[in-house]
């Protein structure tokens, strides 16, 4: 009976073999896309997708992916929209759970439910009037018209850091009371840097989603000034419709800051996204 | 908060409770205001739209519920739901997936991380770049065909993967579950981490087999994260655009409900009918969601 705990070697190479396959499903469809980025026109149009490109060293795609395909501004356009964002996401997000970890209040309750309620409706139906709002504050076809749209916060964020503050004690608050502290330097002093952890949880997911995020830019940003790295991608649509290695490049592009995020913070993109789920 | 009291002169407690509520006040403030710009304020103005007949330029004409009317009476609107049926059996492959996958992750085996890491990373993935991605593999003289034909598939008999109605919507699909299996699975990794490891020495030296420990130990544990994730799944459904928007434009039977609202509202300039659309959304979304609470409610107790 000892072979139970130590399962019998062919169910552990099916097992192997399974996850191997999946991983294949995986890989096949952006391997092809790497060997695509580096073919020559010709040899993208006479040789087999599935085959290596004569040479890893041929970057003409990538330069015209990223002069000609709009994708230096579309980055820099992504770094000003993402970090402004990102910062006005975590203030508004840490200032809210503050707020309801720290104080009773008359509303307190409703405040919360706004929030969970907000999570609930799919926003991408209601951008008719998002759309008609944005044209009446002035702000369509400018940068800030998606900050501001990204500006606010969510009930997960909120859950991420309400769940990290119980776990500050509130003999801090106290203690900084009494030496007269107001809240706001309490918030900025005491609370902020020590929520450090769940912030750097919330800029990740927060951040990964702005960046792929499409159809917001899509909609706010029009001008080709303006474009973002999705909206520079997507307009690769048309006129390099015939030329793939050209937006296979693009597509590499785009995927490398993920890659290298992925790469430098998988863990605490593991367990932001546990976070997230466990109350959501 | 009752030592210092003495400490300050003019009635500090008053002093106090003006400045919690300032605080308040000044806090919350910024994010409700976004809050309600947004989403509430938008919310309600689509209801009124609703009633409508709109360009979004000229003056408005109110029409009462004809919009209304009109979605229920001419069927061309609600086919698009039909759409959903394809991504909704995508997502339950995809949490069964997900789910042998994190219970294969909860074992000892080599390499772990790599393959963990390997089928999440597409989660975190450009959906444009993923859109390309796919209309690579599945374009006429595109990847998969070159691989069916490596795996001696005859030329003729390879299908229009986009191009053939009856299968567009499982290429589609399936890009979907390719996407967002990774991000599941992670969930499930993170449910059944948090199982207690007792459980499991205790039931190994009870000679409990694997299967018994996912059935008695794995299963109670993670059900209510497992009824979550198809609840999401029913909504993630009903809400799909994006892929039909980048790969297909919505062509050749691949339209779905809100990417037919979309362009009811910014190709044809129909505001009034495409917010009829998303209050119908909405409230199917609003539905579902009082279900799943019942639901998992009445799991847990």
């Amino acid at each position: 009976m000892n072979g139970v705990k130590d399962q019998s070697t062919s169910i552990k190479i099916v097992r192997y073999a399974i996850t191997i396959l999946a991983c294949l499903v995986v890989l096949l469809p952006l391997m092809v896309v790497l060997f695509g980025a580096f073919k020559t026109n010709k040899e993208l149009l006479t040789t087999n997708p599935l085959s290596l490109p004569s040479s890893f060293g041929f970057l003409d795609n990538f330069k015209k992916a990223w002069t000609q395909g709009n994708m230096a501004r579309g980055f820099i356009n992504t770094f000003i929209v993402v970090g402004i964002s990102i910062m006005a996401t975590v203030l508004t997000g840490t200032m809210t759970a503050y707020i309801l970890d720290r104080f009773k209040f008359k509303g307190r309750k409703t405040v919360k439910f706004l929030f969970l309620l907000a999570s609930l409706i799919p926003s991408i139906t209601m951008q008719m009037s998002v759309f008609q709002i944005i044209v009446g504050l002035g702000i369509y076809n400018t940068r800030l018209s998606v900050i501001l749209l990204f500006a606010g916060t969510d009930i997960i964020s909120i859950y991420i850091f309400l769940q990290f503050l119980e776990g500050i004690s509130y003999s801090l608050d106290e203690a900084a009371i009494v030496d007269g502290a107001s809240f706001a330097q309490i918030f900025f002093k005491i609370i902020f840097p020590l929520l450090q952890p769940a912030i750097i949880t919330v800029v990740i997911i927060k951040g990964v989603g702005f960046y792929n995020d499409f159809y917001t830019p899509f909609l706010y940003m029009k001008s080709k000034s303006l474009q973002v790295v999705s909206t520079a991608l997507f307009a690769f649509k048309g006129p390099y419709g015939t030329q793939w290695e050209v937006i296979c490049a693009g597509v590499i592009i785009t995927m490398i800051p993920t890659l290298i995020i992925f790469l430098a913070l998988q863990d605490q993109i593991y367990s932001g996204l546990t976070q997230g789920s466990v109350k959501g | 908060m009752i030592k210092h009291r003495e400490k300050k002169e003019k009635s500090p407690l008053r002093q106090m409770e003006m400045e919690r509520r300032i605080t308040i006040c000044a806090f919350l403030a910024i994010p409700l205001i976004l809050l309600m710009i947004f989403t509430y304020i938008p919310m309600l103005k689509m209801v009124q739209y609703s009633t409508w007949r709109w360009d979004g330029f000229r003056d408005p004409k109110f029409i009462g519920i004809d919009n209304y009317k009109k979605l229920l009476s001419d069927p061309r609107y609600f086919t698009a739901f039909k759409t959903s049926g394809y991504y909704f059996v995508g997502s339950i492959a995809q949490i069964a997936v997900a789910l042998y996958f994190a219970v294969i992750f909860s074992y000892k085996m080599r390499a772990k991380n790599f393959f963990k890491g390997v089928l999440f990373f597409p989660s975190l993935l450009n959906g444009v770049a993923i859109g390309f991605v796919f209309l690579y593999l599945f374009k006429g003289d595109g990847s998969l065909n070159a691989l069916l034909i490596a795996l001696g598939i005859p030329q003729e008999k390879l299908p229009l993967w986009l191009g053939n109605p009856k299968l567009v919507n499982w290429s589609l699909t399936f890009s979907s579950v390719w996407r967002y299996m990774g991000n599941n699975m992670i969930m499930f990794v993170g449910a059944i981490e948090s199982i207690p490891g007792e459980l499991f020495e205790a039931s190994d030296i009870d000679g409990a087999s694997k299967w018994q420990q996912f059935k008695h130990i794995i299963m109670p544990n993670i059900r209510t994260i497992i009824s979550l994730n198809m609840i999401l799944a029913v909504k993630g459904a009903i809400s799909v655009y994006e892929a039909p928007l980048i790969i297909t434009g919505g062509i050749g039977g691949s339209m779905t409900f809100v990417l037919q609202t979309l362009n009811t509202a910014f190709t044809d300039k129909k505001i009034g009918l495409a917010s009829a659309m998303g209050v119908v959304l909405l409230l199917i979304v609003l539905l579902i969601t009082v279900i799943q609470k019942r639901f998992i409610e009445g799991k847990e107790e």
